[in-house]
């Protein structure tokens, strides 16, 4: 008699334990299933956003000129020197707009580009009847081409991107065809940069003060479901926050007055910085405290072992080994600035601006704020730049995110 | 005739909230000896000796009554910094915790920190040599201490506690992770140790306890789940006439 057929054994065996075992890999494989087509799902969804912005950036666009080139110069509009265009822009402005360009940055001191892009958009004028979208202009070419044929005989047709360097380094434009995403840019830089210089240390130093110092009881554990709240807070709540205390209370401070500069009110670069710095502290507070969390307790007893003060243990030991993890959120809390547009629009945006930020007291704009704005003009040239500008968005989040990845990997230094 | 002790206690009672882990112990610890705590699971061995050198501060509810004194002082006292308790009474943990720094680190970083003012190299090679590790990792003082071996992390870890010159040492089954040679060797290392520390040790080990202790403590847990030192004498006398009969059951393996 088989031994394991005891009367004491209340598993299955031989066939019954195979038919158990196969319902199990069912089972399995189900959930496996489902998993898998979850993972498929956002990987399309990723791809049809991506789809949608690609196809709106590039394609054809028909557009004729107010005055042709030759009116204004023989050579071929390719061959144009910055001494050349200096001259014709001169001679064809009205003396009141050239001496408004040349208060803003001596016309001879400006580069072949930007001349150019000022001799087309002042001089020439282009006329822009139509745009069409990549996949349009690809699949449907030849009808896109009879059509504008016969509806604008004059207008020349020429399939563009419109992203292109010259896109990255003009400021904006009220032509859609020479705006670019220059100031937004810096713009949006200077607004992460504050919002992080800001919240960093002092969400890290919060996160520190819950993790290591205070004690445990009602009134830590009624500040800690606060900030765990408070990261759910809609971003506009923020923006409202941002108006009522760094543009109207801290004016003084926030427009620079306190400094000497005088032609500036509070909606500067630093209040929206410092919103966006609010927004992303608790952010960056939860993932700082689960960092720090995650430092096994034998190394603190280690460092008390030897006789370290609370400080030193948490300087030389908690801090080091919970820096990669306060990294990656502020990774997080950096891609949320980076995106925010609601709180930027209470705080006062500008939507129309075309000086560089020179400093923590300029006006600004940003990426997003620009996209919306864009999205929201009627001409289609504008819903064109629009998705060039999200790609720059895009590649500007990647990047910066890319950064702090290296950053975080040069301190993951394990021992 | 008053005697010179290394620390005692005088119904010292740990409490993790309302659980009393340790009751009324009243210890006398001699100077350059080595004394063992033994007694079943759960008895607060560990809880009696991280009181000692008030490392369970950290413990979130714990609390101490009673006296402990060292050189007269009672460490539980009003104006008592803890952080100096821990200079004077150093702790070597049940698993072997090295920094996540070089081996040479592991051992400077304790020493700086105290403001030592010596040579710093010096230490290094004097504590590895007292810790019987110099000869292994000469080599790669430089290189991770996590990539010591269990038994030659437990013994950078005794030497990280010897550099910053304690007067007592406290160890927690400073070999339950290792194997029998390893053990030998810190069994041996302790007896080099004991010249120049008093050394308390906690450990499951019945012949440990028999072969490298002078002392020995026997602890169990009363009727209420605390625990209480039932009998404290010379380990020889421990060991082959014990007073308690519960110790005899215990060290002669007949217990539970
Ligand atoms: N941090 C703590 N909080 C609450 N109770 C604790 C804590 N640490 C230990 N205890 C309790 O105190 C008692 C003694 O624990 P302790 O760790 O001191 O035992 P031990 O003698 O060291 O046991 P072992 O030999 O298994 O290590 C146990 O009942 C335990 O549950
Ligand atoms: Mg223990």
């Amino acid at each position: 008699m088989n031994k394991n057929m005891n009367t004491n054994n209340h598993y299955p065996q031989g066939q019954d334990f195979r038919h158990v075992l196969n319902a199990r890999y069912r089972v399995a494989t189900v959930w496996q299933t489902l998993f898998l087509s979850a993972l498929l799902i956002a990987i399309i969804s990723l791809m049809a956003l991506i789809y949608n912005v690609v196809d709106g950036a590039f394609g054809y666009i028909a557009y004729e000129y107010k005055n042709d080139p030759s009116e204004f110069t023989s050579t071929p509009l390719a061959e144009l020197t910055q001494e050349e265009l200096a001259a014709i822009l001169k001679e064809n402005l009205s003396s009141g707009a050239y001496k408004k360009l040349n208060n803003e940055q001596p016309v001879a001191e400006r580069s072949q580009a930007d001349l150019f892009t000022l001799f087309m958009e002042r001089l020439v004028q282009l006329d822009t009847k139509g745009t069409w979208s990549m996949t349009d202009s690809l699949m449907n070419g030849e009808e896109i081409r009879a059509e504008v044929a016969k509806k604008y005989p004059k207008a020349q047709l020429e399939f563009r991107s419109w992203l292109t360097p010259q896109f990255l380094v003009t400021p904006m434009s009220s032509k859609a065809e020479f705006a670019g995403v220059r100031t937004a840019v810096l713009g949006s830089l200077w607004l992460v940069g504050i919002a992080i210089l800001f919240a960093l240390p002092i969400g890290t130093g919060a996160a520190i003060y819950l993790q290591e110092y205070a004690p445990k009881n009602w009134f830590t554990s009624i500040i800690q479901t606060n900030i765990n709240n408070l990261a759910g807070v809609p971003s506009i709540v923020y923006g409202m926050l941002g108006l009522a205390i760094f543009v109207r209370v801290l004016e003084p401070l926030t427009s620079g007055a306190l400094f000497g500069v005088t032609d500036s009110n509070g909606r500067t670069i630093l209040s929206a910085g410092l919103t966006m710095g609010v927004l992303v502290l608790p952010l960056i507070i939860i993932n700082a405290q689960e960092a720090i969390k995650a430092v096994p307790d034998s190394l603190r007893q280690a460092a008390y072992g030897v006789g370290a003060t609370r400080w030193q243990t948490v300087w030389y030991h908690v801090l080091p080994n919970s820096l990669p993890g306060i990294l990656t959120g502020s990774i997080l809390a950096l891609s949320r600035a980076l995106g925010e547009t609601a709180p930027l629009i209470v705080v006062g945006a500008s939507t129309f601006i075309s000086l560089d930020p020179s400093g923590p007291f300029s006006k600004f704009t940003a990426l997003p704020i620009q996209i919306y704005q864009w999205t929201t003009r009627a001409q289609s040239e504008f819903h064109a730049i629009a998705a060039g500008a999200i790609i720059v968005l895009l590649v500007l989040l990647l990047s910066l995110n890319a950064t702090a990845v290296l950053l975080r990997n040069r301190f993951q230094r394990r021992w | 005739m008053e005697k010179n002790y290394a620390i005692e206690s005088n119904k010292l009672s740990i409490h993790y909230g309302h659980f009393t882990a340790v009751r009324d112990v009243s210890i006398k610890i001699e100077p350059q000896k080595i004394t063992a705590i033994i007694g079943p699971s759960g008895c607060g061995k560990s809880t009696l000796l991280r009181a000692l050198n008030r490392m369970n501060d950290f413990v979130p509810g714990c609390h101490v009554t009673g006296e402990l004194l060292l050189q007269g002082q009672n460490l539980y006292g009003r104006d008592i910094d803890p952080v100096e308790v821990r200079r004077k009474i150093g702790m070597v943990f049940q698993k072997p915790n090295p920094f996540p720094k070089s081996i040479y680190e592991n051992i400077a970083w304790g020493a700086r920190i105290n403001g030592f003012k010596g040579k710093m190299d010096d230490l290094v090679e004097q504590s590895l040599r007292s810790a019987a590790l110099w000869d292994e990792v000469k080599d790669k003082l430089q290189e991770s201490a996590y990539a010591l071996s269990g038994g030659q992390q437990q013994r950078l870890c005794i030497a990280r506690t010897i550099a910053i010159q304690p007067e007592i040492i406290l160890m927690d089954e400073p070999a339950s992770a290792l194997d029998p040679i390893s053990t030998l060797r810190i069994e041996e290392l302790m007896q080099e140790l004991k010249k120049n520390y008093t050394i308390i040790i906690v450990t499951h080990n019945m012949q440990q306890a028999a072969r490298a202790s002078d002392f020995t403590a026997m602890m169990m847990i009363d009727d209420q789940r605390a625990g209480g030192v039932i009998e404290f004498d010379e380990t020889k006398k421990i060991f082959t006439r014990p007073q308690d009969k519960r110790t005899e059951d215990y060290v002669t393996g007949r217990f539970g």
